[in-house]
């Protein structure tokens, strides 16, 4: 499967401390790779990173053969990347229709986007009107989601989605990232939570103080359980 | 947005308009100069209101703006002799010029960075009129002649000192900065400013340059408050250094905070409010502004959001 987003060789600092060491880190096309790690191990960092939230000091950040490092923030949504970073940060005082229109808006997507987005989060349909401040967390999350999706990207970044969600939420949550996989959405996905990511993810990465130090399939995750102990440190 | 509520948002610009006309047949003389006045006053909160009301930046700076209308009008026509509608064009060109510069230094600041920022550069301005004395006779102020003050039209003389020509010509650049600003709030742009106010840092995730967007708002609002501050003075004929005191910078945000921030018509209801409060109690004590200090204590409590705030927060979301 080929490559779409490649991380390489990655430095990254907050002021004089650096966060990431030389990370390297691949998305396959139409794949969910899940970054999994303790608090601190730089997985959000990562992702801050392919935004442009954080700049690189050393390394590239390519999608497919475009350099991300060089953009300007605002252009890496542009250029095909959208971020749901961890508590959904909506436009609080907007109604859910018009956080929905500011997606929209942003890459030029019209109605049939729209319908799109909105049949993948059939429980907004019916909160169009409402302000989004006011809807419950695991609708908040979907919101989130939505309006990132309404960019059509080709790489989806998720930050811990489905944190402070009741169960019933997060296995819609996780039927829809598995959706998003058929449409030929790749997604990196940070969690905490190893059962929230066995059932979706095809690969993890597993990063440790700002590298990644082992990238596995799904499948020898499951044969091999202790790989979780010995990175995450439960299991 | 439906085709109804369209019908309607435009209905009721229009026929705010159409009242304010009409008033000019029915009101008295005194209060047909007062409302001149706060129509222009009300065109300055305005441009205001662009600023911090949708794109949720907190200037103390924008006497600076007014003024700089008011100076790049009334200076020419005063010392060069310039007709109205060059000095007009000149004024708004002011207005451009200054924040633009501004704009582009000052939103490097966010926050209360930027309070301070567009107050200190508010304060360069306000005492740049002062040490340019000579030209600006700092706060005594420069009387425009009346006679500079008209304006002729394929032979019909529209002079700018006769009531009726300035209250209309007020109720023409009302209107016009009105509907300017509904166009830019309805617009992509205002959408955009609207989810900056809301989280910068989500807008820029989603594409947007929010450094643009909010420039252009910094320069628009500019412009809105120079167009201000060029009617003023060319219809009210003068031209000091109070209106670039920190007071001007202070007057506009009270204004929008009594009408309702990020409504199209709050500016005029607190301007109106404000100004007839003022007027009205300083009839009756010299401690008029313990009066109007009540007056706004109590509508802070019962309006938190403004008055067209509350109103479209309880009973009129289709409100701009």
């Amino acid at each position: 499967m080929s490559a779409v987003l490649t991380v390489a060789r990655l430095d990254c600092f907050y002021g004089e401390v650096q966060v990431l060491h030389g990370l390297d880190l691949e998305l396959r096309k139409g794949e969910v790779l899940c970054l999994l790690g303790r608090n601190g191990a730089g997985k959000t960092t990562t992702l801050k990173a392919i935004m442009g939230l954080v700049r690189a000091q050393a390394g590239s950040i390519r999608l497919g053969e475009r350099e991300l490092t060089q953009l300007p923030a605002h252009e890496v949504p542009r250029a095909g990347v959208a971020y749901v970073p961890q508590g959904r940060r909506l436009f609080a005082e907007l109604t859910v229709a018009e956080n929905i229109e500011i997606g929209l808006m942003a890459r030029g997507k019209g109605v049939s986007t729209r319908e799109a987005v909105l049949d993948l989060f059939p429980v907004l349909r019916e909160r169009l009107k409402q302000r989004s401040g006011t809807l419950s967390g695991g609708e908040q999350q979907m919101l989130a989601m939505a309006r990132a999706l309404c960019i059509e990207p080709e790489v989806l970044l998720l930050d811990e989605p489905t944190e402070g969600l009741m169960p019933s939420i997060i296995a819609r949550i996780r039927e829809t990232v598995g959706r998003l996989r058929g449409l030929g959405v790749s997604t990196i996905l940070v969690e905490q939570r190893v059962d929230a990511v066995l059932p979706v993810a095809d690969r993890v990465a597993f990063i440790e103080n700002g590298r990644n130090r082992e990238t596995v399939d799904v499948a020898r995750l499951r044969e091999d359980p202790a790989l979780i102990r010995r990175y995450v440190g439960v299991g | 947005m439906t085709e109804g509520s369209t019908a309607r948002i435009y209905g009721l610009h229009i026929a705010v308009v159409a009242v304010l006309v009409a008033l000019n047949f029915v009101l008295p003389e005194y209060h047909h100069a007062v409302l001149a006045r706060v129509l222009v006053l009300a065109v300055f909160a305005m441009g205001y209101n662009l600023l911090f009301g949708y794109a949720g930046l907190l200037s103390l700076g924008h006497a600076m703006f007014f003024a700089a209308g008011l100076y790049g009008a009334g200076l020419p026509l005063y010392h060069l002799g310039w007709g109205i509608a060059a000095a007009f064009a000149s004024g708004m060109a002011a207005g451009f010029v200054v924040s633009a510069v501004v704009g582009l230094l000052a939103l490097r600041t966010t926050g209360v960075a930027f309070m301070i920022v567009t107050m200190m550069f508010a304060q360069v301005f306000y005492l740049v009129t002062l040490y340019f004395g000579e030209w600006t006779r700092g706060d005594e102020g420069l009387v425009l002649p009346q006679q500079a003050r008209r304006i002729v039209f394929g032979g019909t003389a529209l002079d700018l000192t006769d009531p009726t020509t300035r209250y209309l010509l007020a109720v023409s650049l009302f209107a016009a900065a009105l509907f300017a600003t509904l166009a830019v709030v309805r617009s992509r742009h205002g959408r955009v400013l609207v989810a900056i106010r809301e989280n910068e840092e989500r807008t820029r995730m989603l594409g947007y340059d929010t450094f643009a967007n909010k420039l252009a708002a910094v320069v628009t609002s500019g412009v809105i408050c120079a167009a201000a501050g060029a009617a003023y003075a060319l219809l009210f004929g003068y031209v000091g250094a109070t209106f670039a005191s920190v007071q001007y910078s202070i007057l506009p945000l009270l204004w929008v905070l009594l009408g309702g921030a990020a409504t199209t018509l709050g500016p005029l209801i607190g301007t109106l409010f404000m100004y007839y409060a003022v007027d009205i109690a300083s009839g009756y004590t010299s401690a008029y502004m313990l009066v109007v200090g009540v007056m706004l204590i109590l509508l802070v409590l019962f309006f938190r959001r403004g008055v067209l705030g509350t109103v479209r927060e309880r009973w009129a979301r289709w409100l701009p």
